[in-house]
Formats: structure tokens, sequence, C-alpha cells
């Protein structure tokens, strides 16, 4: 059961590069505390899940690299070719000479369109490698051009030919004190986008990142790398195989029973369905014992309240929508992403 | 990764622009030490194969073999694009992307503009489209130039209408130096209002800079040079005024010390988009982010440091420092009081080792002391470039969109009114075919118009800061 990982932007593939790399050290990790064939089992595991095999040994990450300037999909191939360990595929990179200029519009209308046959030729060379497709791992920011709108973009085009598959898309939620200024319309209208077009979005906000950086690493001078370490190591965490009854690794829930407070539920599920544990004796990444909490929740509520708000400030005086109209982005285009957004705060509000 | 072409034009352009070649020549040997032609030294240059006869067939990889500056020199006199081309800088430019002429524009915006923009406009055109050929991938045009006088007001302003049409989607970035109130020109108020209706129109993105403000850095600078406080000496490659390194080794003229101010912001300016780092920001974000209404694009520039002490290590205290400078007046290139206005936007471009924590720490330390638009309360660009310039460990460039640029707009058109009431000087323009009175009346309107943009915004500030009602929603 394979991934394939379409990394998107400057964001999506410097977090891209930093992923494969957490999986792929962890399941060499020789500190495994199991047995040696629990060990093989759960390393051929993650291998097929997320590496196809070269001739010369070396594992080849299921990834297709696209961004609409060079410089960053460089860096990223030369850092996976330099570490020795992995690599990404000579042909997998889609890379234009002139980005998207943080402009939601540009990458959503015009790269979009312009690059579609190519990017997705590209995935699909990526699929046909895989024996049994589980589903596609969409890196991307909302705050900038090309993750954002080609992210939105490509993960539609994925929806109309891949009907059947699961499309997760790994969203950074950006600082809410300014990458970049038009970040809070680049987020709604991908936000609204992907509602329709993705099964799952998992969040990560660089706010968050960081404050895990600076509390509890105790990182002094944190820098983007650091970010994204921390971002890599609990993704791996969720990826990575767990052990089911029948003794083979695979991706099955296990459930244990949950969490005792009836309060973190919702009235229409009841405890054991809402929660599921999957459990496995293997440790990853050295640490002797690891939890992850992958939840859907009123988490978000607040902060994706946060950016609907300050976008329709903004909105309200017609600041740089003159950007957006000039790639075919119009004001009713902006409505109905708010429209559609409020809906969903209201649902999460209403539980 | 794209490329970008100057167009300087007359004195005070082709002379900035000759100190900024030569500094961007410097940047790239420093950073680019196995001599190999990359994709950040095609930003600005070609390389060129000089054994082919002719045009000298471009190569795109491999050794560095004759490097030709991106560039296109114009100017009605001989007297400044000789000198470049006698000089040490002779070999980086194409002695065919040079258009001049004997007589001069005479400090008149109307000869700039009518006389000689007609007469040469097909020439101008040819010279572009060649530039253009040349790049595989053609993102702006830096046009540099002064407001005051003839041809870099008149002829540069009417390069932007032709720019506009026959390179829409290329952006257009224009650098003018705007006169000072002594200026020794007295038509200058006339040539800068008549090309401020230009910029107004045809320009995307505009760094005003004033002369004064750049002489008030120097004196800083030599101040602090001269003090000869104890243990303190300055590296003299860092200073934002020296050529140290550079191709000309002469005596530095006097203006050459302002120029490089002017160079190091452009190359401070394309730093993100030529060199790696772990947030990038292309020129075309620039535009994007800073200008919010199209009228609105005129950035207030400061550069930070002005020069670096001899000590190795700097401690976080001494980085801190830099944001703050940032935005001291000290700093900037144009006369203005934005911490007394209101922002729009503002961009921090931050080059060397700085980290995200560091910019975050220093975003809110500083915006408390800063007023930003109701609805841009978060309105800051960052970007983070790993090369830092050459002599700095690191270095700051903030852009800011800021209603502060009224008063000097509003300082101008005064300067105008006094000259225009008297009629003083007029007949030198409506003499030129194609001008009329209403040439003049049309331009202060622009004006008029941008300064009432800037008031109505101005007017939010007394405004509480309130959330809109938002959508309500049918569940």
């Amino acid at each position: 059961m394979s991934i394939v990982t379409v990394q998107l932007g400057q964001c999506g593939n410097q977090i891209g590069f930093e992923v494969f790399d957490a999986l792929y050290s962890d399941s060499h990790c020789p500190q495994g505390l199991c047995s040696k064939r629990e060990n093989e089992v759960y390393q051929a595991s993650c291998k097929e899940r997320f590496f196809s095999e070269e001739e010369n040994g070396v594992p080849i990450a299921r990834a297709v690299l696209v961004d609409m300037e060079p410089k960053v999909i460089n860096q990223t191939l030369s850092k996976a070719a330099q570490s020795g360990r992995w690599k990404y595929g000579q042909h997998s990179c889609f890379c234009q000479k002139q980005g998207s200029g943080n402009n939601w519009a540009y990458g959503y209308s015009v790269h979009g369109p312009r690059h579609e046959e190519s990017i997705m030729n590209l995935i699909q060379k990526e699929v046909e490698k895989c024996d049994c497709l589980s589903g596609f791992f969409i890196i991307m920011s909302m705050a900038g051009g090309t993750g954002s709108g080609l992210g939105a973009f490509v993960t539609q085009n994925l929806q109309d030919h891949y009907s059947n598959s699961l499309k997760m898309n790994q969203i950074i939620w950006p600082y809410g004190t300014g990458e970049v200024i038009v970040q809070n319309y680049n987020s709604i209208l991908t936000l609204s986008h992907l509602y329709r077009s993705s099964d799952a979005l998992l969040v990560h906000e660089n706010d968050a990142v960081h404050k895990i950086c600076a509390k509890l690493m105790n990182i002094k001078q944190i820098s983007f790398t650091d970010i994204n370490q921390v971002l890599a190591h609990q993704l791996g965490s969720v990826f990575q195989p767990t052990y089911s009854m029948e003794g083979s690794y695979h991706y099955r829930r296990n459930p244990l029973g949950g969490f005792k407070d009836p309060a973190l539920y919702t009235s229409w599920l009841a405890p054991v369905n809402a929660f599921n544990v999957w459990k496995t004796q293997r440790a990853f990444s050295k640490y002797e014992k690891s939890a992850a909490l992958v939840s859907n929740s009123q988490f978000l509520l607040k902060p994706l309240d946060t950016i609907v708000g300050k976008a329709w400030n903004m909105f309200a005086s017609k600041a740089y929508i003159h950007q957006y109209t000039k790639f075919g982005i119009e004001e009713e285009d902006f409505l109905d992403s708010f429209t559609l957004l409020e809906q969903v705060v209201a649902s999460y509000c209403n539980l | 990764m794209t490329q970008s072409v100057v167009v300087q034009v007359g004195q005070c352009g082709n002379q900035i622009g000759c100190c900024f070649w030569d500094l961007a020549l410097r940047e790239h040997a420093a950073v680019n030490q196995k001599g190999i032609y990359d994709e950040a030294i095609s930003s600005f240059f070609r390389n060129v194969d000089t054994r082919v006869v002719g045009d000298g067939g471009n190569i795109s990889k491999g050794k560095i073999c004759s490097l030709k500056a991106r560039a296109v020199l114009i100017d009605m006199e001989e007297g400044v694009v000789n000198e470049i081309l006698q000089g040490p800088l002779r070999d980086v430019f194409d002695s065919k992307q040079l258009i001049t002429d004997i007589s001069g524009s005479g400090n008149n915006w109307a000869v700039g503009h009518k006389v000689f923009g007609r007469l040469y406009q097909e020439q101008i055109l040819e010279k572009l489209r060649k530039s253009a050929e040349h790049c595989d991938c053609l993102q702006c045009f830096f046009i540099i130039h002064s407001m005051g006088g003839g041809t870099g007001s008149g002829l540069g302003t009417f390069l932007l209408k032709v720019l506009e049409d026959e390179f829409p989607e290329v952006y257009r970035f224009v650098t003018s130096i705007y006169p000072s109130g002594e200026d020794d020109v007295i038509t200058s108020p006339y040539n800068s209002i008549l090309a401020m209706k230009e910029l107004n129109e045809h320009a995307d993105c505009v760094l005003p800079i004033d002369n004064q403000s750049l002489f008030d850095i120097i004196s800083k600078i030599d101040l602090m040079v001269n003090s000869g406080k104890l243990g303190t000496t300055i590296k003299p490659k860092s200073l934002v005024t020296s050529s140290a390194g550079a191709l000309k080794k002469q005596h530095q003229k006097p203006f050459d010390a302002m120029n490089n101010i002017v160079a190091n912001l452009l190359l401070n300016l394309t730093s993100s988009a030529r060199f790696e780092g772990s947030l990038n920001m292309d020129l075309n974000e620039i535009s994007m982010n800073l200008v919010p209404f199209p009228q609105l694009h005129y950035l207030v520039s400061s550069l930070t440091p002005l020069y670096t002490l001899a000590d190795v290590n700097i401690p976080t205290r001494r980085l801190d420092q830099m944001f703050s400078d940032a935005f001291s007046k000290d700093h900037q290139l144009i006369r203005a009081d934005p911490k007394h206005s209101l922002y729009l936007a503002c961009a921090l471009m931050v080059r060397g080792n700085v980290q995200v924590s560091d910019l975050r720490r220093n975003i809110e330390r500083l915006k408390p002391s800063l007023q930003f638009i109701s609805w841009n309360q978060e309105g800051w660009k960052t970007s983070l470039c790993s090369v830092p310039p050459v002599g700095h460990s690191h270095s700051l460039l903030a852009l800011a969109n800021n209603t502060c640029v009224k008063p000097t707009f509003m300082e101008l058109r005064e300067r105008f009114m006094r000259l225009y009431k008297k009629k003083a000087h007029l007949h030198h323009y409506l003499q030129i075919e194609g001008m009329e009175e209403s040439c003049f009346m049309e331009a202060v309107s622009s004006l008029s118009a941008l300064i009432e943009e800037y008031n109505q915004l101005d007017a939010t500030r007394s405004m509480p800061v309130e959330d809109l009602p938002r959508l309500s929603v049918a569940m």
C-alpha cells in the first residue's frame, strides 16, 4: 500500500525533504526495541509505503516535486542526494522559471491550467510504480502562491482523476503575524477549494510548532529547518506502520479503549468508535515510548475564525483585490470562499 | 530563475547605474568562487563568448567567459556614457546597448520626453527588444533616473509607457532621485511634477530617494569613521558607501559615495530572488504584497547596517539593533516620518545568518511603536536570504508603503505652484511641440489625486479599529 507524496512550493518541498528523511532515519534506526523480525517487517512496510527500489539499492522517494521557480527544488534534490541514504527520482520534478508571486490567483488560474498535463503526467508515472496505491499526501503552505494556489488546483485534479484514492493535504498555517501580507486571502481561497476536493486536511500551525521549538526544545535561534524537522517528526510518527492482530505490519485499527472523559466526544458518536488507537511495539526514532495524537476537534476553530475575520476586514476595504482580478479571481470567488468557510465555522461551533 | 534588465537614463541614472554594476560584480565575485556561470549571475549578466565575432554568442552554462551587463544606457549628452566606456567597466557593457546624443535636454522635461522621445523611440524599442531576447525569462525592468533634470526625468518617463506597451507582463521598478529643496536646477519642480504623472500611471513600483538623505547618511558615516573611538575600527568593505574591492580603483568622485548607497539598495532588493534562503522573496512578490491599490506604489526604503565594526562575534543585541535602525530616520533614503504616519504595508528583507525566530522577536518588539492601517494590522512581508552582502554578516532592507510620502509630495507641489503662478520659465516648455498648459494642469491634478488617496487613508487613523460584521450563514 503506497503513498505518493506531492510537494508544492518552497514550504512543501522544504518540509517534504524533512519528512522523507525522518521516515528513512526511523526505519533504519538501530534501537527498535523489538525483535529482529519485527524490525525487518517494519522496515519493509515503511519502505514499500514511501520509497521505491532502484538497481543499486538506494531508495527513491515516492514523490513528485513541484515549484514554479528552481532554487528550492535544486537545493532539495542536492540535499537528498548528498545524504547518500535516499534520494528523489531524477525525473520527478516539475519546475518553472518564474514563481507565483504570493498570488493565489496566479498559482491557480495561470500556472494550474498551463502545466496541468505535465504535472499530472509526473504523478501518473509515480503512481504506476506502485503495486497498490493507497492515496496521495500533498504538502503545501496556505500563505504563498504556488503551494496554495497550484496546490488547490492539483488537489482538484487528483479528485477528478483518482477519485477512488484518498487525498490527504498537509497544510501549513502561517504565523499570525505576517510572513506574507496577503496570506489571509490566500488561506481562505485555499481552504474553501480544498474543502471541496480533499478527503482530509492535516494542519500544522507555524506558531504552534515555533512554540514547541522554543518552550519544549529550548532552541535559542529557531530556524525554518528546526521547525520543519519537528513537523516531520510528528508526521513520521503518525505515518509509520503499526502492529495488527494478524501479526504482520499493516495499518490496522486495534481498539484499546480511549480517553474516559465524555466531554471530549460528540453526542452522535460512541466513544469506542470515535477513538481509534494504533499500537506498535517498534519504537519510533530512538524514543523508547512515544504517542501521537491526530484529532478532529474544535481546536482549529479559533485560528480559522481569526483568519476569516482578518481576510474579511481586508476584503471590505478592497485592498489588493486588483492583484487577484488581474488573473481571473473575481470578488464573487472571494465571496463564495467566505460563505463556505463561515459555514464550516458555524458547523464546528454548533458541536 | 528570471532575469532583469537595468535601464539607466540621464547623468544621474548612468552614474548610479555604473556604481550598481561595479558592486554587482563584486558581490558575485565574492559569492561565486568557482567562476562558473550560474543562475544567480545570469539574473543580471550575460555570459558571452568573445571569440565569436559579432554579437558574441550567449553561453548559458560552464565557466565564465566574459560577462556583459543586461543594461541599456541612455543619455542625451555624451560625457557620462563616454567616461563609462573608457573606464574599467568598459568591457562589461555591450557597446550596442547605448543611445546617446550630443545636445542634452537642457534640464527640460519636455525636451527629454517629447523631442528625444519621438526621435529615439524606434532605437529605444530596438535596444530593449534585443536585451529581452537575450533573456530566458525576463521578469523585471529596473529604471534608474532623476526627477529634477531633463533627460532622466523626461526621456526616462517616456520609456515607461514604451515598456508598458511593449512588455506588459514585465514589472517596471523605478528608482527615482527626487530633488531636494535646495536643488540648483530652478525648473526641477516642473520636471518632477511632469514626471510624477508618468510614474503614477506607468510604473509598478517606485522607490523615491532624495539627495539630502543620502548626504546625511554619508555625514553620519564620516563622523563614525573619524571619531576614532578607541577600539572601534570599521571594515572598509562594509561601508555602504564604499566601492572597496570593486573595479573602479581611482579616487572616488563626490557623488560616488551617495550612488553606492542606491546601488546597495538595488542589490539587496534583488538578493532573495538571486540567492537561496529559507524564505525566498521574488521580485513579483514585492509588488503583490506592498501595493494594495494600484496608484499607491511609492515605497520608502531604509538600509542597515551602514558599516560593520571589526569585531567578529555578533551578539543577538547587535542583531536587534539592526532591526531598530531600519526604523530610524537616519537610515532612510528619503526624508519622511513613517513612525508618525500610517503603514499600509511593510517588507523586511533580511540577508545573512538570521533565522525566523530573530525576525519574529523583532517584529513583536517594534510593532507597538508603529501604526498600521486597520485592515492590515499584521501587514508584514518577510524574507530570509542566506547570502549576506560583501563585508557584512547580515543586513536588512526595509520597504514601507506608508502615508509619510504625502508631505514630500505636497512640498513638491508647493514648489511647483510657486513657480507656476508666476509663469516663470514656462515658455521653455511651451515652445516644444506637443506641450501645452494643460499638460501642467493634468500633471498637478494627477499628483493632487494621489495626495487625496493618502489623505483618505490617513483619515482612518482616528477611527477605532473595529471588526466589520461578518457574513451570517443559514445552517
